[in-house]
């Protein structure tokens, strides 16, 4: 067996932290992890918020982000301790043996220069080429990565070009000065689905050609299993299973990795549609005021009670706008929406307080949805007494029967926001909405900030509260996998207007639109080789038509 | 909940500052006005810190002086809490065309700077307390303006103010439960700094012989009337400014600390 | 026409305007508030008839906005009016002591703008190390004095005290002492004349001078420090790290283009900041600029002076703002180059 270019021993981490108000204390992010990279492979390292990832990868790089700091362990890169080496040489190495490719490409990038001089710079300082062998490898670079003007793209600054485009200027900017390692950070996690598979694509291809190895850090287990030889899952700072790619998609072995795997695999038999629906938006235009277009034209779609309307669509197909409108507080410029067999005012001042409590929302982050200063008992409380004047033991009770709705203990009314989780923050934002017992709720993006596993307990709670409370959903979400989960009826927005709409089983099965088709099949399926049959068949399209 | 313990040195001397304005009667030696020696004696067991130019107790002048400062100070920084984030809440949740001609007055008063503007209106009007206040207060409500409008602005745009309003409650709920809880800790440190200003501003005026007029005592009345005495080596305008120091670094450690505070609690990475 | 050299006209038009209402505000705030300037040049005993002369004579009979106009095409031409107290040209009156003004805070500019960025760069490498520390907790104490109690301090301390220290210092020869008393000698009084040298004049404005710094200095390295700071927190500068460039090639290519506007800001700032403080600094200093000027016209409700001052006075501050506007345009990456 070759020498490993990487090798981890009992790696421990540690951070500083300065809670506030109180005496600043060290906690332990890495507890003891150990693996070993060989050359040209490319090792994933999966896990939810907190697994200690990033710090891993950092670690490669001998570099602690903000308070963090290396407390034990040892990292041996070409067979030379870097932990131990004096600072000098850490900074020939950064850069040269070893680059990184981070999350945000936009942030990244230093605005005030141009791309190319960003490009070369490792690569030249660190005496790897001359400045003149660098811009060529980037110029190749760019080709090779399928960025539009290879030979004059590095001319440009970074607000000049796409996010999808920067997040491949960067993935040049580490392959640039010949690495043996390059750490990707999350690489494709900001990008619309559609974008993320080119750019994926672009990235395995280059790790494939230039014979770099690579630690590639994600959540998502799909998108891994697609550029990685091997994956290492990780919970809480420590190793749950370590293995081929694919014994770990197809045969993990330890419990946390199965639930991984098997995430989003809930299954939702569609309902046949009702009489009369509860919620019917009729040839709705709107645009907000100063701006010129419209960022909604003529949408249409009803919505049955008790049942599920996934809104789909990329970040600025107008999906968000739909909700501000339905719920008033972006009157349209054209068309009506009918509620519960009423028309539904524009603006929200003119509606009915019941109207008001029929209709409720949960948002995407539940952080600055609910009052930091207030209770969980005043945030579940305020609509029980506002709706329904609910006071002393009655309101109580009626607060204590929502948590448990919720699945959340006694003793939650008494704290703070800042004190919960991020999902159960997310269940006491479900709770509010259930407190004005409504009869749709409008759902934005309610499951895209959490981690895979605590993103399908809200769903499954969702399902189960749907059909225990008779409530109709109106989901609004980019994420295709949520979609099959829980809809009744999808509608797919694309630039303002609705593409496809029915029941799930016919908007999900062919002929489909151009759009609709792009966006089904850029959602990343967990098993191997999916990425190349996606490709292959659109190179198969475009080739025959 | 723990201070720290610059806070903690902040809160004593600045209590201790104020509870000396309070019972500046039973504090003080002498009478404020009262002649009881000669001219700029030095510190003796009669005058702990000597006599001013006319032969007043300095300790009494200086203990009367703080109250005076500190009371005018006190006035004008209230007036402009009330004036600026009362304007400022205001502009921010009604928005569009009130915000709009609102923020651009209170842009053009600021484009002349305070002291300047304070000059030219004193030029006209009558030196008394009360216009003194009214000034100061009125000048400053502009920061305090731009602070609570800010403040208010980050907040009503989050989701939590958004999902109050999807709720149908009223405008009043909105500022009062919604927005003003969230708002407190920065509009309190910034009353800090505003306080200091206003002590600095109105000691500034009475140098200039445009404040509180002679023969009431305030700090920076003293340095007037004791600045001659500097070149023969008498300290007796020097007293003023280490209290003034003294008071305004106490206050500046107690809004370092509740602003330190309050940024934490918005989730920022310290 | 580049999109920028639209916006920095545009600017330059909000600042003309900006000259303009503060002009109106200046004159109403003389005019239309409760004050009757008459009555309070005549004091409370003036005749009815006096009274009515002195008005004539202001021409308060005229209604506020032509006298306001009558004023403002005054200004445009150059003649500022004529003071009430001694009848003098104030536009004649003003110009050497604006020079003189102008004299003393550019000089402490020059020392106080490389000084406060030099320690604001110190204090961002020593971050919350003791260097950091000391220079914080210095500044905090400098922020807390009013400037002319700072005057004072420096006038005890450098002009008496340190001579008579100097005496006291028996060791020294009397030829050491001599030459130290020459060298060090603060002057409490900053005299100015035509006859004097560049170097006497600035001798004479040294302790001036020294105040103003201190003054400025405290908020200008805060401001700088916080501006660095928040720079070398973006991600770029964390790329740049994991480039393995070294902390000084960082701060030149990464963190400093991106740091010439805020600083620029911060200098602008304090320079405004600057002009004011002049103010109070000239009377402590007994130093002939506009300063002293106006506080001495503002006690004797010399209407006309004031106007005048506090019109120069906001226009300096609103040009310095503006300028630092114009230079955050100018180096805006995203506005240089568009889309």
């Amino acid at each position: 067996m070759t020498e490993p270019l990487l090798k981890v021993r009992g790696l421990r981490i540690g951070a500083t932290i300065h809670p506030p108000g109180e005496k600043s204390r060290h906690i332990d992010i890495v507890h003891g992890v150990d693996f070993d990279l060989a050359p040209g492979r490319v090792l994933g390292l999966i896990g939810e918020s907190g697994a200690g990832k990033s710090t891993i990868g950092l670690a490669a790089m001998a570099y602690g982000r903000g308070g963090v700091r290396i407390t034990g362990g040892t990292v041996t890169l070409n067979g030379r301790d870097i932990l131990s080496t004096p600072f000098r040489d850490v900074r020939r190495l950064r850069g040269g043996e070893v680059t990184y490719v981070s999350q945000s490409a936009a942030a990244s990038f230093n605005p005030a220069k141009q791309i190319m001089e960003q490009v070369t710079e490792a690569a030249i300082f660190q005496g790897k080429f001359t400045r003149k062998e660098a811009e060529d490898r980037a110029i190749a670079l760019f080709r090779k990565l399928g960025l539009p003007g290879p030979d004059t793209i590095g001319s440009r600054y970074p607000h000049q070009v796409s996010g999808g485009q920067l997040q491949r200027c960067m993935t040049a900017l580490a392959l640039c000065p010949q690495p043996d390692l390059v750490v990707f950070d999350e690489p494709t996690t900001a990008l619309d689905v559609t974008t993320q598979i080119d750019v994926l694509a672009a990235i395995k291809e280059a790790i494939r050609d230039t014979g770099v190895a690579a630690l590639y850090i994600t959540h998502d287990l799909a998108v891994v299993a697609q550029v990685a030889d091997d994956i290492m899952v990780l919970q809480q700072g420590r190793m749950v299973e370590m293995g081929t790619t694919d014994q770990i998609i197809n045969a993990p072995k330890e419990d946390y990795t199965r639930a991984l795997v098997s995430v989003r695999s809930i299954t939702h038999d569609e309902k046949t549609p009702t009489q009369t629906p509860v919620l019917s938006v009729t040839d709705i235009t709107a645009r907000y005021s100063g701006t010129d277009f419209d960022v909604l034209k003529d949408i249409t779609v009803d919505l049955h009670p008790g049942q599920t309307l996934a809104v789909v669509g990329e970040s600025g197909s107008g999906k968000s706008t739909l909700a501000r409108v339905i719920t008033g507080l972006l009157p349209p410029s054209a068309g009506q929406i009918t509620f519960a067999g009423r028309p539904l005012s524009p603006d929200l001042a003119a509606r009915s307080k019941t109207d008001l409590r029929e209709l409720q929302m949960i948002y995407q982050i539940a952080d600055t949805a609910m009052n930091p200063r207030q209770t969980v008992g005043t945030i579940i409380g305020r609509p029980l007494e506002f709706y329904f004047g609910l006071r002393g033991a009655e309101k109580q009770r009626r607060i204590q029967e929502l948590l448990d709705a919720i699945e959340l203990g006694k003793g939650f009314q008494d704290r703070y926001p800042a004190e919960l989780s991020g999902g159960q923050k997310q269940r006491v934002c479900i709770a509010r909405a259930l407190a004005a017992e409504p009869r749709l709720i409008i759902c934005d993006e309610v499951t895209s900030a959490l981690d895979p596993l605590v993103a399908d307990g809200i769903l499954k709670l969702l399902l189960s509260l749907q059909k225990s409370e008779d409530m109709a959903y109106l989901f609004i979400t980019h994420d295709l996998a949520t979609v099959r989960a829980i809809a009744d009826s999808i509608a797919v927005m694309y630039q303002g207007r609705v593409l496809r709409y029915g029941p799930k089983s016919q908007a999900l099965s062919p002929p489909f639109d151009d759009y609709t088709d792009l966006l089904l099949s850029s959602v990343p399926e967990m098993r191997l080789g999916w990425l190349e049959d996606v490709l292959d068949s659109r190179k198969m399209e475009s080739g025959g038509n | 909940m723990r201070i720290p313990l610059a806070a903690l040195i902040g809160l004593i001397f600045t209590a201790l500052f104020f509870g000396a304005a309070l019972f500046a009667p039973l504090i003080a030696p002498y009478g404020m006005a009262e002649i009881v020696g000669d001219v700029w004696e030095p510190p003796s067991d009669r005058f702990p810190l000597g006599t001013d130019s006319i032969g007043r107790d300095l300790l009494s002048r200086l203990v009367y002086g703080g109250q005076t400062t500190i009371f005018i100070a006190t006035a004008a920084t209230a007036l402009s809490f009330v004036v600026g984030s009362v304007l400022g809440f205001f502009a921010a949740v009604s928005g569009g065309w009130i915000d709009q001609t609102l923020s651009r007055f209170i842009d053009l008063i600021m484009s002349i700077p305070t002291l300047i503007f304070a000059l030219v209106v004193l030029s006209v009007t009558p030196t008394k307390i009360p216009i003194l206040i009214v000034l100061m207060g009125l000048l400053d409500s502009t920061r305090v303006y731009r602070l609570a409008r800010a403040v208010a602005v980050d907040i009503t745009v989050m989701d939590y103010v958004e999902a109050a309003r999807l709720r149908g409650e009223g405008t009043l709920w909105i500022i009062f439960r919604e927005t003003l809880p969230n708002a407190l800790s920065p509009l309190i440190a910034e009353m800090g700094l505003r306080f200091i200003f206003a002590v600095l501003f109105v000691s500034t005026l009475s140098f200039l012989g445009l404040g509180v007029q002679p023969p009431q005592a305030d700090w920076g009345g003293i340095v007037k009337e004791n600045k001659e005495g500097i070149n023969y080596g008498i300290q007796a305008a020097l007293y003023p400014a280490y209290a003034i120091a003294l008071l305004c670094i106490s206050i500046n450690l107690v809004a370092d600390w509740i602003l330190g505070r309050t940024t934490s609690l918005k989730g920022g990475r310290g | 026409m580049h999109p920028i050299l639209l916006l920095v006209a545009q600017r330059l038009a909000l600042g003309l305007l900006l000259i303009f209402a503060a002009s109106i505000l200046i004159f109403a705030g003389t005019s239309i508030l409760p004050g009757d300037v008459a009555q309070s040049i005549l004091g409370q005993s003036a005749t009815p008839q006096a009274l009515a002369n002195l008005r004539a004579e202001l021409g308060m009979d005229q209604p506020p906005v032509t006298r306001y106009f009558n004023w403002l095409g005054g200004v445009l031409q150059g003649d500022l009016g004529t003071a009430l107290t001694n009848g003098r040209d104030i536009a004649e009156s003003l110009s050497s002591r604006l020079g003189n003004t102008l004299f003393l805070a550019f000089w402490a500019a020059i020392i106080a703008v490389p000084l406060a960025i030099a320690l604001g760069l110190i204090a961002v490498r020593y971050k919350d190390r003791w260097p950091d520390k000391v220079i914080s907790a210095v500044t905090l104490t400098t922020i807390s004095i009013p400037e002319f109690m700072i005057g004072y301090l420096l006038i005890f301390f450098l002009s008496i005290q340190l001579p008579q220290l100097i005496m006291s210092l028996e060791f020294l020869s009397d030829g050491v002492r001599g030459w130290l008393l020459a060298n060090l000698r603060f002057s409490s009084v900053a005299m100015m004349n035509d006859s004097m040298s560049l170097v006497e004049k600035i001798k004479s404005i040294t302790l001036p001078i020294m105040v103003l710094t201190l003054v400025v200095l405290a908020h200008m390295m805060r401001m700088t420090r916080a501006a660095i700071l928040n720079v070398m927190q973006s991600a770029y500068i964390e790329t740049a790290e994991l480039k393995g460039l070294g902390m000084l090639r960082i701060i030149r290519t990464h963190a400093f283009p991106n740091a010439i506007a805020p600083i620029v800001n911060v200098v602008m700032l304090n320079l405004a900041y600057l002009v004011v403080g002049v103010v109070v600094i000239e009377v402590v200093f007994a130093y002939p600029g506009m300063g002293q000027y106006l506080v001495d016209h503002v006690s004797k409700r010399d209407v006309p002076v004031v106007q005048a001052c506090g019109l120069i006075f906001a226009t300096v501050y609103i040009g310095l703002n503006l300028v630092a506007d114009i230079v955050s345009i100018l180096t805006n990456p995203r506005l240089r180059h568009p889309k």
